[in-house]
């Protein structure tokens, strides 16, 4: 049995599969067929979708609710996230679980709604003052798409932290054929809640507190400001510091837990194409050709954008002499490449007109 | 039971006050302090459970009072408490959810007030409006009196105060209410705003005694003389029964049910296709080139191939060109552009526009079919000329496809019926489809 479906439809399966009961979210394209399916989706099941004022109000709304105890996601595109970026940041200090979806389309600015981009690489990032770490996944297709979101919901409450789905328009709203398997259900998590004592802790830094929730046990606190473990304000240097080193720490000292990878290898190969998102389809053809052709390449697919699996990386460079990265930006992840590859030649494919990346293209660049 | 809040404990049966030990950070003569002395005294005498209560401060100098009390505590960015209150209300309605903000916040965030008053979930909002930002070196905001000197009016501020009762009042609020830091019935009011269900605001003005008391020589005589004067008079401005929101949704979804996941697609017809067959359909938007495409795709899938179906249109929904690329395989393709598409259904001159540079590219085995009143493409293909007779636009984007994919022998007309008879407007699409087979191909 087979079914036919988009992106964005098998985002909303795998939230709902995830045990998500909360979303906000304000219409964009190419996003806005997850808030539509969420109207239908959560109500039904005793959740809240609700259309905010506009996309501030949207990741707001749900942080209050994750701090009330949902499993809370928003979804939008480019022009969506410049807004959403300080409440970002807010969730990072606050440690709050949150899935944040990114569809993806042409920038900058208004750009274009309908045509594909993958220019939020790096803006996924940094796109919050302070510089702290996020967790940022890339689906290749839309089976991708339902495991990466039901995965995405783990890791926001592994860490307590928000996790950026990052896709694209041609993931989102591609309709594809998928076999009926890759939708299987999941079994949710309960929440471990503490019910007591402070909501935060920042030894050891690596280490990751039972989120409290408001309504469960005693009462407590939670403040965007520079705080203590009992989240009052602090301006105090050596609680500050423990701070600001336990939000890097928990996601940065967990890159093998997070890393996300799909290593193809070819003995012999001297040439390694790196992908993610919707260009690794491409990649991966293109890996497939060439070797019909009689060429040593190997393919490594990224699916855990962010941290960077550097370990991974460096890893498939044995005996690799060439590394080839398709983007739909201008070289937005070759740079983080780039820091790993030593000497290695690095060379980028990359289209910002709106189309796809075709596999010929890859194809010329592997020679 | 035992309640604790910084390092703090407090018997919740003989719970005295809600304020910790803490003592308050504000100004001397700062109206602050005393307004959250009445918020003590409100929830002391509605008798709230602290641990069921959430304080949501705001930024600037009221933005600090939430540390002072004993209750839960959410302290976000500047503008959007009302945001984080509602997304606490709305999953949880059992929790009593108040805003503390000042004039500041109240500005910045006028989308959420806006949204928040029409919407009437159920928070209490208390504004502790001293007329400009004392935080940050008494700056006008938007509460400012008109021609008020600020450091940001030195001539006077030539803007008009926002009315934040009557704002809240004409957008659906149930409660608001325009008060003074020195009024008795402060408590009295919390009170009120507190046990109204929906939206509740309570406009209270303060004296900034570090900056605005002292560039308009402002006292708490001047202050009552001004708000008559102006037209901001004290008292109860709206107070009306609504449905709250939290509770009105969850009646409005009691009794949905959770749709059906879609019924997967049985593999029950077969193809005969050995190889990735490409097809563009070509045509403007209103012409149900996506749906018509969708429809042959699942035809596809019936007979065991995989589909991929990416369309391509303007923002614009009911005008320009709308094209639709569909690839059909015996395997899984990645999702890639359509770069020699074997064949191409072009059925309007928005959709040959938009499509010309991949006719230009076709391989001369391509086959290209049109209708009557497409220009003549540019391009090496085979090109034949469909004539869907006197159909609807719509139907005939249906039958010209469906002619072109079973002349071809791409998918049996059986599959493209059984993926019709199980879609909706089944009927429809079926005489489309029976009319597609007595049309003349070329």
């Amino acid at each position: 049995m087979r079914e036919y479906v988009d992106g964005n439809a098998a985002i909303v399966r795998g939230a709902v599969a995830a045990g998500c009961t909360f979303f906000a979210g304000y219409p964009i394209t190419p996003a806005s067929g997850i808030l539509m399916a969420m109207m239908r989706e959560l109500p039904a099941r005793g959740g809240v979708a609700i259309q905010g004022e506009d996309e501030i109000a949207s990741i707001g709304m749900c942080i209050g609710a994750a701090m009330a105890g949902s499993r809370a996601m928003t979804a939008t595109s480019g022009p969506g996230m410049s807004l959403m970026g300080e409440n970002l940041g807010l969730a990072i200090m606050g440690e709050v679980p949150l899935v944040v979806v990114d569809v993806q389309r042409l920038g900058p600015a208004t750009g274009g709604a309908t045509t594909v981009g993958q220019g939020d690489v790096q803006f996924a990032r940094w796109g919050t003052p302070g510089g702290f770490p996020t967790i940022a996944l890339a689906p290749t297709d839309a089976a991708d798409a339902y495991r990466l979101t039901i995965r995405a919901f783990e890791l926001a409450d592994r860490f307590r932290c928000p996790v950026v789905l990052l896709t694209d328009k041609e993931v989102a709203t591609t309709l594809t054929t998928v076999d009926a398997a890759a939708f299987a259900p999941v079994a949710v998590v309960e929440r471990e809640l503490a019910t007591a004592g402070a909501p935060y802790r920042y030894a050891p830094a690596a280490d990751v507190p039972a989120l409290r929730r408001y309504g469960a046990g005693d009462a407590f606190r939670f403040t965007g400001s520079t705080h203590d473990e009992r989240a009052m304000i602090t301006k105090d240097r050596p609680t500050v510091d423990a701070l600001n080193r336990h939000l890097a720490a928990k996601v940065e000292k967990h890159v093998e837990e997070l890393t996300l990878v799909e290593l193809d290898w070819q003995p012999g190969a001297r040439t390694l194409v790196v992908s993610y998102g919707v260009t690794a389809g491409a990649a991966r053809a293109a890996v497939e050709a060439a070797r019909q052709r009689g060429r040593a390449v190997a393919s490594l697919v990224i699916r855990s954008l962010w941290p960077v699996p550097e370990a991974a990386i460096r890893a498939a460079l044995g005996g690799i002499e060439r590394v080839i990265v398709p983007e739909l930006n201008l070289g937005q992840y070759r740079r983080e490449i780039e820091r790993l590859t030593g000497d290695r030649e690095v060379i980028g494919v990359n289209r910002v007109d709106g189309d796809l990346i075709g596999l010929e293209e890859i194809l010329e660049a592997v020679g | 039971m035992t309640v604790v809040s910084g390092d703090l404990a407090t018997d919740l049966t003989t719970l005295e006050t809600f304020r910790n030990a803490l003592p308050y950070p504000f100004c001397p003569g700062c109206g602050h302090g005393g307004v959250l002395d009445r918020l003590d005294e409100a929830l002391r005498r509605l008798g709230r459970d602290p641990a069921r209560t959430v304080l949501v401060s705001d930024i600037g100098c009221s933005g600090l009072s939430d540390q002072y009390f004993v209750t839960n505590a959410f302290h976000g960015l500047h503008g959007r408490s009302i945001t984080y209150a509602s997304g606490i209300k709305l999953a949880d309605p059992a929790l009593e959810v108040i805003v503390l903000m000042g004039d500041g916040s109240a500005g910045i965030g006028g989308a959420h007030l806006l949204a928040a008053a029409r919407r009437n979930v159920g928070i209490t909002v208390v504004v502790m409006n001293n007329l400009n930002f004392g935080m940050t070196g008494g700056q006008h905001s938007t509460t400012t009196p008109s021609g008020a000197v600020t450091s940001t009016t030195p001539g006077g501020n030539l803007e008009q105060p926002l009315d934040l009762c009557a704002t809240v009042a004409v957008n659906g609020a149930a409660y608001a209410h325009r008060a003074t830091q020195w009024d008795d019935d402060l408590a009295d009011r919390l009170v009120e705003a507190i046990e109204t269900p929906g939206f509740a605001l309570l406009d209270v003005w303060e004296l900034c005694t570090a900056y605005f008391v002292k560039g308009n020589r402002l006292s708490r005589r001047g202050m009552e003389a001004l708000m008559e004067e102006r037209g901001f008079r004290r008292g109860t401005v709206v107070h009306r029964a609504v449905d709250e929101y939290a509770a009105a949704y969850r009646h409005a979804h009691q009794a949905d049910a959770p749709a059906a996941p879609p019924a997967p697609i049985a593999i029950d017809h077969a193809a005969t296709l050995d190889r990735p067959y490409g097809v563009v359909v070509a045509g403007s938007a209103g012409g149900r080139v996506r749906s018509a495409a969708r429809l042959i795709a699942e035809a596809a899938v019936r007979c065991g191939l995989w589909a991929t179906q990416r369309d391509d249109y303007p923002v614009t929904v009911q005008a320009g060109h709308s094209v639709t690329e569909l690839l059909l395989s015996p395997a899984p393709q990645p999702l890639a552009a359509l770069e020699t598409p074997e064949l191409m259904v072009v059925l309007s001159e928005d959709g040959r526009r938009r499509v010309s540079s991949t006719l230009r590219r076709l391989r001369a085995d391509a086959t290209v079919v049109t209708v009557a009143g497409v220009a003549a493409p540019e391009t090496p293909a085979r090109v034949v000329v469909a004539d869907p007779g006197r159909l609807a636009r719509g139907d005939a984007t249906l039958a010209v496809l469906v002619t072109a994919i079973t002349a071809l022998g791409v998918l049996p007309a059986q599959a493209i019926r059984a993926a019709a008879s199980a879609g909706a407007h089944a009927s429809a699409n079926l005489a489309a489809i029976e009319a597609a087979t007595s049309l003349p191909l070329g």
